[in-house]
């Protein structure tokens, strides 16, 4: 081994134990624990209870619109409530949730080698205010009026006028603080993931060593700390103009023949602070998938990553780029046609990264030793799905295609599919791949191999359709369809054929609750180690692995995170901590 | 959203200059073994703590500066009418500038070693902000007994609106400051209270800006300064 003498910038090799918050009770250790893995499970569980309520929702919404008049209590009130409420506990309370305080709580710490977060009492406030703030969200089902219809843009001036559901009752305002707290305690966990990423690297862990995993939370969340202030910035408008009667957003407006108070405010205002947030939004939820699919495709085909160096690039390349794009979203706003033309080209132009990664996604399969394990099949699916919602998302970019579009199912099946769907089983997938180290056992096989299949082809013939359904323009955000001249027999007919596709869709996210918990004490003992990857986390001296990780000594790091099937290695994968030099360099220059 | 965004090209040029030294064009997949020269750009030598705040402080700017832009926004609408910002807004700033200097001298003393001119620059720093807060509190009761409320114009709205968040931003910091002052008078280890000073006087100095910017905006002298480059521009 190479002795390096210590120098500014080299961490130290021991960090010493009484650096750690010690627990002294089972209180700190399991509820008011400050260990990011700890919190990490606590995060996954808030949002997956959370997500269930989504699920229900979207079945609500679905027997509403594949069986029109069958079910009264869904009222057009209620069906608004099921929309907005759906799509704001996916997008933000799920996905954002998960990727960033799950898989970052738990992967952050133990991908760089590092013993926790480096503010470990901030982390755990985060969590807490995080369910503070899915508490609140909830309640709002429970407050007079019912909780906020407005649509998950929430956008104003019907967001907070009587005509909408929880406008002039609880239930926007619900909304709007929970999301404020949402921010606040986002802001303090995106704090340490990203300082941890700086300051908390092992030795010999350069940035560029960093498993794409890492690369990709850490960027998703430097995107978020700047993206989410802009939310938080509506929502404490918006809050004014509800409570304190302020004209931010709020025009000269009547309502049931009354003049209000408010005066000037301009909706556009709002569209532009929301969607501000709204677009980077979309790939904080994709990066971390991005960067989490590299590495299984990486471990399941027992190949280094094609192109590592460029797959850093285009994170950071779509990072930056996707904070000029967010008035694509605005095309029916009645802008200027020369933004619409300038958005549209910085829409199209992330396609260049994107299509970069895809690319070398597949070039790693290229005659890889594929093992067709869980965790591969979701990240196979995964590639298939973002590649459909990224082309019709190349329609959706050009501004003559998205005006006739933009109020179709064509939109709902294209977000769905690529930022639904498609993270979605990147988070399956990685669960699958990580439940072992978390848990120290294996999922069940035979109910994960059916939940994939049911899963991916399930989301297909539930996504697919909708974009037929949506070319011959049957709107989206409408209770009742059914007296539309566009409501032919077969579009009506194909609306049934796709609830019922989401009602065995969502059974089958039942089997893999039952498989998660089951496996806990039920799985097969998956040891250390069990798809003998490279990265720090399988090389932990307990599984799972004790409050501090790495035990006495950090690791130390020798190499990159993808070295699989080097020639000359014994195995066919050398740890990243693992000194030595093996084979023949494997990639010309 | 111009505000916004010349921000984030500031925020972006701070990566860049980053992300450039941090081996972006290595090969990785070459190199094994402690790999030498890269090893010792590993890491920022400046104390964690400092850099968790300095991440801190680029979001609350994002935040000022998203106010910023809302503000510019919503100004274009015909409907605006500037109020008259009380005078006591300049004895505000003085006194918030004075608590930025004490702070400043707190921290040259406390890498000095001067425990006493560190308590006294500490209690000194605390009383100042509790004043401009209380200031703030008089020159809003001052506009509120003038007839110029909260909802009355979008002027208003946003004058109370961006000096209360930045108010809330000093009472948070005044927590700080707080527990800083604590471990200076406990007698905690010097380079602990020492770090403490100096992430406060970080804290404040930014906040002493940010006020600068924004009383600059919400007297609309920042408007004007839009305006002339605007000129340039076109």
């Amino acid at each position: 081994m190479v002795d390096i003498t210590p120098a500014d910038g080299i961490p130290p090799a021991e960090v010493a134990e009484v650096e750690l918050y010690h627990p002294h009770s089972w209180w700190t250790k399991y509820i008011f624990s400050q260990d990011a893995k700890v919190i990490a499970v606590q995060y996954s569980a808030t949002a997956t209870g959370i997500g269930l309520v989504a699920l229900v929702l979207s079945w609500l919404m679905r027997l509403q619109l594949g069986f029109p008049g069958t079910f009264n209590f869904i009222t057009p009130e209620a069906y608004y409530q099921f929309i907005t409420m759906h799509g704001m506990i996916m997008v933000i309370y799920l996905l954002t949730a998960l990727f960033l305080g799950g898989f970052g709580n738990y992967l952050i710490p133990l991908m760089v080698g590092a013993r926790d977060m480096v503010f470990p009492y901030v982390n755990m406030l985060s969590y807490w205010i995080y369910l503070l703030a899915v508490l609140v969200l909830v309640s709002s089902f429970f407050a007079p009026g019912g909780p906020t219809g407005a649509g998950w843009t929430l956008y104003p001036p019907q967001a907070i006028m009587s005509g909408t559901p929880g406008g002039q009752d609880w239930g926007i305002i619900l909304m709007l603080s929970s999301l404020i707290l949402f921010i606040i305690g986002f802001t303090m966990g995106g704090l340490n993931y990203v300082v941890t990423v700086l300051q908390g690297r092992t030795r010999g862990m350069t940035m560029m060593r960093l498993p794409l995993t890492v690369w990709g939370i850490f960027t998703a969340t430097v995107m978020a700390l700047l993206a989410f202030p802009a939310l938080f910035v509506a929502s404490v408008m918006m809050l004014l103009d509800r409570v304190l009667g302020t004209s931010f957003f709020m025009p000269a407006i009547s309502e049931l023949g009354q003049q209000l108070a408010h005066n000037g405010g301009s909706p556009i205002l709002f569209q532009h602070l929301f969607w501000f947030f709204g677009h980077p939004e979309v790939y904080i939820v994709a990066l971390p998938a991005f960067g989490i699919v590299s590495d299984l495709i990486s471990t399941h085909a027992r190949k280094n990553i094609f192109g590592y160096r460029m797959m850093v690039w285009a994170i950071v390349g779509i990072g930056a780029l996707s904070f000029v794009v967010w008035a694509h979203h605005m095309y029916v706003s009645g802008m200027h046609p020369y933004f619409g033309f300038f958005f549209a080209t910085t829409t199209l132009i992330i396609a260049i990264p994107t299509a970069i990664k895809v690319y070398n996604w597949v070039l790693t399969l290229w005659r890889g030793d594929i093992h067709l394990t869980i965790p591969m099949l979701f990240a196979l699916a995964f590639i298939v799905t973002f590649v459909n919602g990224g082309l019709t998302g190349l329609f959706l970019g050009n501004v003559v295609v998205d005006v006739p579009l933009s109020d179709t199912m064509f939109v709902v099946a294209h977000f769905h599919m690529v930022m639904g769907v498609a993270p979605i089983l990147v988070v399956f997938g990685a669960i699958y791949h990580w439940y072992p180290k978390v848990t120290g056992r294996m999922l069940d096989e035979t109910l994960g191999r059916f939940h994939f299949w049911v899963t991916f082809l399930g989301a297909y013939l539930i996504f697919f359709p909708m974009h037929y359904l949506g070319l011959m323009g049957v709107p989206r955000r409408y209770a009742e369809l059914t007296d539309m001249t566009i409501m032919t027999e077969s579009a009506r007919h194909l609306n049934s054929f796709i609830s019922i596709m989401a009602f065995i869709v969502g059974f089958a996210q039942m089997v893999f609750l039952f498989n998660l918990i089951w496996s806990i004490r039920h799985g097969r003992e998956a040891g250390g180690n069990p798809w003998r990857a490279t990265t720090l986390e399988w090389q932990t001296p307990q599984t799972p692995p004790a409050h501090g990780n790495f035990g006495k000594n950090l690791p130390i790091v020798y190499r990159w995170a993808y070295d699989y099937s080097v020639p000359g290695a014994k195995e066919d994968f050398i740890p990243q901590n693992m000194p030595g030099s093996f084979g023949p360099s494997r990639e010309p220059t | 959203m111009s505000v916004i965004i010349v921000f984030l090209f500031v925020v972006a040029g701070f990566a860049g200059w980053w992300l450039s030294h941090q081996g972006l064009m290595s090969k990785p997949w070459l190199e094994q073994g402690l790999a030498g020269d890269v090893v010792a750009l590993n890491r920022s030598t400046l104390p964690t703590a400092k850099i968790g705040l300095g991440v801190f402080l680029a979001v609350v700017g994002c935040l000022f500066a998203l106010f910023t832009s809302a503000y510019f926004m919503r100004m274009a609408v015909p409907d605006w009418q500037p109020l008259p910002l009380p005078r006591l807004l300049w004895l505000n700033t003085g006194v918030l500038v004075l608590s930025s200097i004490a702070l400043q001298c707190t921290s040259v003393a406390a890498r000095r070693g001067q425990i006493d001119t560190v308590r006294l620059g500490l209690a000194t720093a605390g009383l100042t902000a509790l004043a401009f807060l209380i200031g703030q509190l008089m020159a809003w009761r001052q506009l509120t007994a003038d007839g110029y409320l909260l909802a009355s114009n979008p002027a208003n709205s946003f004058f109370y609106l961006i000096t209360g968040i930045h108010g809330l931003h000093i009472l948070g910091g005044l927590v700080g400051l707080g527990r800083t002052t604590t471990s200076a008078w406990t007698g905690a280890r010097p380079e602990r209270v020492r770090l403490g000073v100096e992430l406060c006087a970080m804290y404040w100095h930014f906040l002493l800006f940010v006020w600068l910017a924004i009383f600059a905006l919400l007297a609309g002298w920042a408007a004007t300064f839009v305006d002339i480059c605007r000129l340039l521009l076109t």
